[in-house]
């Protein structure tokens, strides 16, 4: 049987089509912002290594206006990149059944939120505690 | 009764025969607030132009025919009501991702050769007979792959999928959540005839988890939890291989 000729539509721009792809393509985006400060930290592990003069020139660098302004950015992207993980966790994980029922999926995500959530505060205690 | 109110359907029409490209044609339907946007084609059909090409059959949401892009959203038309698009114009294309034999049908040879290859059927570890009697199950057994059971494969979720879009030969969300299905059934023991299939390249591993075919599915399969949770089942299988040999 000869089959008819059919047409394939181009796939240009697909991501701009619907706002799920545009949402999908910026949780995708903050990856660039989570490799950006492990590179914001990774050198100022090296200027440690080249001295207490580097490591201090390395954080007054941070502390300048534009320092700052990037690190709300950052915050912004990591906050959303930490939220959209958590959100699609709970179908990456096999079935979690308590009590021999379905954990829910909200229940899941808010425990990640909030696991991180403690742990960030933890962290941010520790490091202030430490330094003071 | 109402005065009777109009809606304008633009369909994407192509006809291989004597259209290079497809092209839009537009429609005035009357509408009741009870029809479907399926009614609505069905008008167009009958009333205004007997050369609109689209497929369906139970007008229910059961047999999986009539998917449609509705305004981009992947959308069965017996489930889509005219009321809530009015007064249009509703832009109604073939689903996206395939191609397009005419006018609003696609070609699933694609699919369908993909469902095959998952094999989706339970492979008993040792064959059964009748006289056996029933194949037993807890609830909690059926509830471990119950949803990915009502599949209809209405292949709104490929029209979904930009990886399906973008790379053809992913295997797709429909066929590993079928792949899955039978997996994670208590009766079926051919999880290592489905391995490679997970395990290519083109299975799981095609997934960016996206999660766009979940939100359209219209019987709550959520395949791109299918798919995802076979990410780990496809490192484990990678990883016990150095453990434990393949025969």
């Amino acid at each position: 049987m000869v089959m008819p000729r059919t047409y394939i539509r181009p796939m240009g721009s697909w991501w701009r089509r619907l706002p799920f792809y545009r949402r999908y393509m910026v949780r995708e985006a903050t990856c660039i912002a989570v490799i950006a400060y492990a590179l914001v930290l990774l050198t100022g592990l090296w200027r440690l290594t080249q001295g207490q003069e580097a490591f201090d020139a390395w954080r007054a660098a941070l502390a300048t206006p534009p320092a700052l302004l990037a690190h709300v950015v950052l915050l912004a992207a990591f906050v959303f990149h930490a939220w959209t993980w958590f959100e699609v966790m709970p179908k990456t994980l096999p079935i979690v059944r308590m009590g021999g029922k379905r954990v829910a999926d909200a229940t899941i995500v808010r425990s990640g939120v909030a696991a991180a959530s403690v742990a960030s505060v933890l962290l941010l205690a520790l490091a202030y505690g430490g330094w003071a | 009764m109402s005065a009777e109110q109009h809606i304008t359907l633009e369909c994407l029409r192509y006809h291989p025969e004597q259209d290079d490209a497809p092209r839009w044609q537009s429609y005035e339907v009357p509408y009741t607030p009870d029809m479907s946007l399926l009614q609505g084609l069905q008008y167009i059909k009958d009333h205004l132009d007997g050369t609109l090409t689209f497929r369906w059959s139970c007008r229910m949401a059961i047999c999986g025919s009539c998917g449609a892009m509705v305004n981009g959203v992947p959308s069965l038309s017996c489930q889509t009501f005219l009321r809530e698009l009015a007064p249009g114009p509703v832009r109604i294309e073939p689903l996206a991702h395939f191609p397009i034999q005419r006018d609003l049908a696609i070609d699933q040879g694609d699919f369908l050769k993909k469902l095959e290859s998952v094999k989706p059927w339970i492979i008993p570890a040792e064959p059964r007979a009748l006289t056996d009697g029933a194949n037993r199950q807890t609830p909690q057994q059926i509830d471990d792959y119950y949803q990915y059971a009502e599949c209809i494969n209405c292949l709104l979720c490929y029209a979904a999928c930009p990886q399906y879009g973008l790379n053809g030969k992913f295997t797709g969300p429909a066929a590993l959540a079928l792949l899955h299905r039978y997996n994670a059934d208590s009766r079926d023991a051919g999880t290592s005839e489905r391995m490679e299939v997970i395990n290519a390249e083109d299975g799981v591993w095609g997934c960016t988890l996206v999660g766009y075919c979940s939100e359209v599915c219209p019987k709550g399969v959520d395949p791109a939890r299918a798919i995802n949770q076979n990410k780990i089942n496809s490192t484990r299988d990678y990883f016990l291989r150095f453990l434990a040999p393949r025969r």
